[in-house]
C-alpha cells in the first residue's frame, strides 16, 4: 500500500489540466463571455464599494424578504443558462438532418440536455418557488420572519452551492450525459467513469439539503406562526398551497437523498444497488427516483396554483370562488401525488393491473385540478376584471394549462403511453404544464408582488411584451413537438434521417427564438421600470387593492414586517380590515425582538461546495480536510449565543410614523 | 384525416398499434368534452367581465354556490369514470405480455398458428435479433410475415433501452439481466422504422433498424438471404459483436451458438461465469447449470 501511495494523487485526484475543455471552441467562447461578464461585475461592485453592503445587508441576512429576493435572482441567472442550453438544442435539432451532423457532437449534446433539465428544475423552478414562498408566506400570515431564520439563510446558500457546482462542470471537466434523472446502469461507474455523474450527484445532494431544510422551516412557520385569529381555514390560498408543497418537500426529498446516496455508493464504493450484476437492479432506482420525482412536479406547481388564486381574486375584485373546495382540492392533490409515480414507466414491464392502478390514480388527480380551474373561472364570473400583467399571465395559464393537463391524462392511459412514452409528445406535454403553469405563474407572481418588494410597479409595457412573446413563442415551440411525437420521434436525439421532420423542428426553433426575445423583454422590464420608478411608485403599499395581509404593510415592508401583529377575522383579512376602515396605529409601539445576521450560512455552504468539488475529483486529502472543517464550522456556529437583538420602541415609532406620513 | 399525413403513431400498420391509436383518439375526444368548454368559458368570461364593461353584473361577495360546486366536481369525475373504465379494459386487452387472440379486426388467430418467436437483445449500440425457430440471427434488421402473431422476448447487454417500432406496437424496455415481452402482429407489407426510445448513451442516435413486414413468400426469401449471406454466431463472434460500436451495418448469422440468448439474458456468456438463474435458488436451472460446468471443464 505504502509504495503506491501518491501524494499528488491524494491532493489532486483526477483533476489535471486535461480537465479543462480548451479544445472545444463553443465552451471556450462561453467561458470567455462568462469570464468577461463576471470580471466586469466584480470590478463594478468593487468600484462602487458595494462588497461591505452586499455582505452585511444581503449575503449574511436572515431576513426572509432579502433571502426571497436572492432566491429569485439565483433563479433568473440560472434561467439564462438553462435557456442557452435550450436554444442550443433547438438549433442542433433544426439543422442536423441527413448528411449534416449539426454543430454539436453527441458527447456535447448529451451534456446539454442533461444540464438543461437539471438546471431548469433544480436551479430555476425550485429557487423561484422557494423564493416566492420566502417573501410572501410570512407576510401573508402576519409573522415577523420564518420559524428558523438562520436555517433559511443556510438553505439558500446550499441551493446556491449546488448551482455553483453545476456551473463549474461547464468549464472544469464535464457534466453528466445521462438525462436529468441519471438512470443507471448508464450512470454506473462502468458506463460513465468520468466526473459528469459525480457533478450531478453532489450538486443535487448539496442543494437537496437546502431544499429539505427550507421545507421543514416553512411547515413549522405556517403551522406555528400564524397571526391570532388565522385558523387553518382562514389561511390565504397561497399559504395553503405553500404548506402542502413544503409537506411534500419534507416527505419526498429524503427519498432523493437516499437514492443518490446509493448511486454514489455504487460509484465510489463498488456496491451493487443498481448494477446489472451481483443482484443489483436498475428498476429499483427508477422506482425510487420517481417516488421523489412525481411529488416534485407538484412541489413546483402547487404554489403557483396558489399565486393564480390570489391574482384572479384580486384583479376580479371579488372573493375567491369556492375557497374550501380549493383547499380540499390542494390537499387531495398533495396526497394523490404519492400514488402515481409508476406512470413514468408503464413500459418497464409491470403487469396490466399495476399499470391500470397507477393510470387511474393519475387520472383522479385531474378531478381536483379540474375543480380548481372551474373555481378560477367562477371567480372571474361576475367580477370586474382588470387586465394588468399578472392577470394576463393568469388567463394565458388557464388556457394553456388545460391543454397540457389533457395531454397528461392521455399519457396516463397505459396503452396510449406505450406509443407516446419518451417521445417528443411527452416533451411537449411537460413543457406545456411547466411553462404554462410554473413559469407563467412565476412571472405573474413577480409582476404581482414586485411593487411590494421595491415600492414601485413594473412597467406594464415591458410586462406585456414579455407575456406576448412568451405565449406565442411557447405555442410555436411546443405544438410542433406534439406533432413530432405522433410521428414517432423520440427524445434526446441529436441527428435525424427523415427530412420530412425538419420543418417542424424549424418552427420550434422560431418559437424558441420568440421565447428568447420574451426573456430579453423580461430583463429590460427591470431596467426600464427602475428608470421610471418615480412615475411607477406606489406609496400606499396596496397598489392592486389587495385582499391579504401582505398588502397591509408598507412597500417595501419594514424589517420586522408588522409593528403590531395583526388580528385576523376573515380569510381575506386585509380586504375585511379595509371594509371596516381600519387605521394604522400611531402610538403604543413596543421594542421588537429580531434575529441577528450571521455569516455561518455562507461559510458552511462554502465549505460544502469545496467538499463536493473534492469528492467529485477524488481529491481525498482536501475532501477529508473540508469534511473536518465543515463539522468544526457547524459546531462553532452552535456556540454563537449572540443571535438576537431588539429594535427599540422609538425606532419602531419613527419608521411607522414616517410610513404613515407617506401614505397620507 | 390524420392518416393522410405520415403520422405513424396515428396511422400504423399493425393491429396492436392501430388499437392504441384508436384509444388515443377516443380518450382525447372524451376529454375535449370538458376542455373545450373550459377554454371557451375562460375567454368568454375574460371578455364579458372586463373592467371597462360596466353593463356586466358585478357581485364582489359571491363566492359560493353548492349547486355549482357539485357540478364542478361531478363533471370531471364523470369523465374520469368513463376514461378509467376505458383504461382498465384497454390496459388488460393490450397488455404487451398477453398473447394475441386476433391478428386483425374480425380476424381471430387461426387454430394451430404458433407465434413467431423473436429474441431481442439491445446492445451498445445496435440490436441483435434471434429467430430460434430458424436458427438464424441478424443485427439491425428485423423481418416478420404478415398476419402471424409475433412474440418478442427482450433483454439488453448493459444499458437500459426501449424496443419500439411505432408502426407495429407500443414500446417496452430492454434491460440487462431481465426479460420483457411484447406480442404484436404486422398487417401491411412495408419497411418500418424501429429504434430505441430510451436514451442509452453515446451511440443512441444510431440505435435504429428497419422492420420489414413481408408476405409469407417474402419472409421465406428473406430467411434464405440470411442463410446464404450469413456467418456463424459463435461465442467468439458474439464477444466481438458485444464491443461497443455505432451505426453498425446490417449483418446476418446463419447458425447460432445454442443457448446464446439464454446466456446473454442470464449474464453468463463468458465460460465459467455462473448464470443468474442458477444464483437464485438453482433448482429450475439445473440442466443449464450442468451445461455450464461442461463448458467450464472444456476450457
Amino acid at each position: 500500500m505504502s509504495d503506491t501511495f501518491d501524494l499528488g494523487k491524494m491532493i489532486f485526484g483526477r483533476l489535471s489540466l486535461e480537465a479543462i475543455p480548451y479544445h472545444d471552441p463553443i465552451i471556450v467562447a462561453t467561458f470567455a463571455m462568462v469570464a468577461i461578464g463576471g470580471v466586469a461585475l466584480l470590478v463594478a461592485i468593487t468600484r462602487a464599494k458595494l462588497w461591505g453592503y452586499l455582505w452585511t445587508e444581503w449575503f449574511t441576512s436572515i431576513d426572509h424578504k432579502r433571502i426571497g429576493v436572492m432566491y429569485m435572482i439565483l433563479g433568473i441567472v440560472m434561467m439564462l443558462r438553462g435557456f442557452a442550453d435550450a436554444i442550443m438544442m433547438r438549433i442542433q435539432q433544426a439543422i442536423a438532418f441527413g448528411d449534416s451532423m449539426g454543430y454539436l457532437p453527441p458527447d456535447h449534446y448529451d451534456q446539454i440536455f442533461t444540464a438543461h433539465g437539471v438546471i431548469m428544475i433544480f436551479f430555476v423552478a425550485m429557487p423561484f418557488v422557494v423564493g416566492i414562498m420566502n417573501y410572501i408566506v410570512p407576510l401573508q400570515i402576519g409573522a415577523r420572519d420564518v420559524a428558523f431564520p438562520f436555517l433559511n439563510n443556510f438553505s439558500f446558500w446550499m441551493t446556491a452551492s449546488g448551482a455553483i457546482l453545476v456551473m463549474m462542470s461547464l468549464f472544469v471537466g464535464e457534466f453528466a450525459k445521462s438525462g436529468w434523472l441519471a438512470y443507471p446502469p448508464l450512470t454506473g461507474i462502468l458506463q460513465s467513469p468520468g466526473v459528469g455523474v459525480d457533478y450531478y450527484i453532489w450538486a443535487l445532494q448539496i442543494a437537496g439539503v437546502g431544499t429539505l431544510l427550507s421545507g421543514v422551516n416553512f411547515v413549522v412557520t405556517i403551522v406555528k406562526m400564524r397571526a391570532p385569529g388565522m385558523s387553518m381555514m382562514k389561511m390565504p390560498v397561497f399559504t395553503w398551497t405553500a404548506l402542502c408543497t413544503n409537506v411534500l418537500i419534507v416527505a419526498a426529498f429524503p427519498v432523493l437523498t437516499a437514492v443518490l446516496a446509493m448511486l454514489s455508493m455504487d460509484r465510489y464504493l463498488d456496491t451493487n444497488f443498481f448494477t446489472n450484476d451481483l443482484g443489483g437492479n436498475a428498476m429499483m432506482y427508477v422506482n425510487l427516483i420517481w417516488i421523489w420525482g412525481h411529488p416534485e412536479v407538484y412541489i413546483l406547481i402547487l404554489p403557483l396554483f396558489g399565486v393564480f388564486s390570489e391574482i384572479v381574486a384580486t384583479y376580479s375584485g371579488k372573493r375567491l370562488f369556492g375557497y374550501s373546495s380549493m383547499v380540499y382540492a390542494t390537499v387531495v392533490i398533495t396526497i394523490l401525488s404519492y400514488l402515481v409515480w409508476l406512470h413514468h414507466f408503464f413500459t418497464m414491464g409491470s403487469g396490466a393491473t399495476v399499470n391500470s392502478f397507477f393510470g387511474i390514480t393519475t387520472m383522479i388527480i385531474s378531478i381536483p385540478t379540474g375543480a380548481k380551474v372551474f373555481n378560477w373561472l367562477f371567480t372571474m364570473y361576475r367580477g370586474r376584471i382588470k387586465f394588468d400583467v399578472p392577470m394576463l399571465w393568469t388567463v394565458g395559464f388557464m388556457v394553456t394549462f388545460v391543454i397540457g393537463g389533457m395531454t397528461g391524462v392521455l399519457l396516463a392511459v397505459p396503452s396510449a403511453d406505450f406509443v407516446l412514452h419518451n417521445s417528443l409528445f411527452l416533451i411537449a406535454h411537460f413543457h406545456n404544464v411547466i411553462i404554462g403553469g410554473v413559469v407563467f405563474g412565476v412571472f405573474a407572481a413577480i409582476a404581482y408582488w414586485y411593487p411590494k418588494v421595491t415600492g414601485y410597479k413594473l412597467d406594464p409595457f415591458w410586462g406585456k411584451m414579455t407575456f406576448w412573446f412568451w405565449i406565442i413563442g411557447f405555442y410555436l415551440a411546443f405544438m410542433p413537438l406534439y406533432v413530432l411525437g405522433l410521428m414517432g420521434v423520440t427524445r434526446r436525439m441529436s441527428h435525424f434521417d427523415d427530412p420530412s421532420l425538419q420543418i417542424w423542428f424549424q418552427i420550434a426553433l422560431v418559437g424558441a427564438v420568440l421565447i428568447g426575445i420574451g426573456i430579453i423583454c423580461f430583463l429590460l422590464q427591470f431596467y426600464f421600470s427602475y428608470r421610471k420608478r418615480d412615475q411607477l411608485r406606489d406609496e400606499t403599499g396596496d397598489p392592486w387593492d389587495g385582499r391579504t395581509l401582505e398588502w397591509s404593510t408598507t412597500s417595501p415592508p419594514p424589517q420586522y414586517n408588522f409593528a403590531f401583529t395583526p388580528r385576523v377575522h376573515d380569510n381575506d383579512a386585509w380586504w375585511q380590515m379595509k371594509a371596516n376602515g381600519v387605521k394604522r396605529p400611531q402610538d403604543g409601539f413596543l421594542p421588537i425582538h429580531m434575529p441577528k445576521n450571521t455569516a455561518a450560512g455562507v461559510v458552511i455552504a462554502g465549505i460544502s461546495t469545496v467538499l463536493g468539488f473534492t469528492l467529485i475529483w477524488h481529491m481525498w486529502l482536501p475532501a477529508a480536510l473540508s469534511l473536518v472543517a465543515l463539522i468544526l464550522a457547524t459546531i462553532v456556529h452552535t456556540f454563537n449565543y449572540d443571535r438576537d437583538y431588539h429594535i427599540p420602541a422609538d425606532e419602531v415609532a419613527r419608521i411607522e410614523t414616517q410610513a404613515s406620513e407617506v401614505k397620507a | 384525416m390524420i392518416s393522410g399525413c405520415d403520422w405513424v403513431v396515428m396511422s400504423p400498420s399493425g393491429d396492436i398499434a392501430a388499437q392504441q391509436a384508436d384509444l388515443i383518439i377516443w380518450a382525447t375526444v372524451l376529454m375535449l368534452i370538458i376542455v373545450v368548454p373550459v377554454i371557451a368559458l375562460t375567454l368568454l368570461f375574460a371578455w364579458r367581465y372586463r373592467a371597462s364593461n360596466k353593463k356586466a353584473t358585478y357581485q364582489p361577495d359571491w363566492d359560493h354556490s353548492t349547486h355549482l360546486e357539485l357540478v364542478i366536481w361531478a363533471a370531471p369525475l364523470a369523465i374520469i369514470i368513463a376514461l378509467g373504465a376505458m383504461t382498465w379494459v384497454s390496459t388488460h386487452q393490450l397488455d404487451p405480455y398477453r398473447p394475441l387472440d386476433r391478428v386483425d379486426e374480425g380476424k381471430p388467430v387461426p387454430a394451430g398458428v404458433e407465434p413467431l418467436v423473436v429474441e431481442v437483445v439491445a446492445m451498445d449500440w445496435k440490436w441483435l435479433f434471434f429467430y430460434p425457430e430458424y436458427d438464424v440471427a441478424a443485427v439491425n434488421e428485423l423481418a416478420a410475415p404478415l398476419d402471424r402473431p409475433i412474440k418478442f422476448k427482450i433483454t439488453a447487454t448493459t444499458m437500459m433501452n426501449s424496443f419500439f417500432i411505432p408502426a407495429l406496437a407500443g414500446q417496452i424496455y430492454a434491460m440487462g439481466g431481465m426479460e420483457t415481452q411484447l406480442h404484436a402482429v404486422i398487417n401491411e407489407e412495408g419497411v418500418y422504422d424501429g429504434f430505441s426510445a430510451n436514451y442509452s448513451g453515446a451511440g443512441f442516435n444510431g440505435m435504429r433498424f428497419k422492420f420489414h413486414g413481408k408476405t409469407d413468400e417474402g419472409f421465406a426469401q428473406w430467411l434464405d438471404t440470411v442463410k446464404s449471406q450469413g456467418t456463424e454466431l459463435s461465442r467468439t463472434a458474439y464477444k466481438e459483436l458485444e464491443k461497443p460500436s455505432q451505426y453498425d451495418p446490417v449483418r446476418y448469422f446463419n447458425t447460432v451458438m445454442p443457448g446464446l440468448y439464454d446466456a446473454i439474458l442470464n449474464r453468463c456468456v463468458d465460460p465459467g461465469t455462473l448464470c443468474m438463474k442458477d444464483m437464485m435458488g438453482g433448482h429450475s436451472g439445473h440442466q443449464d447449470h450442468s451445461q455450464h460446468e461442461a463448458d467450464h471443464y472444456a476450457h
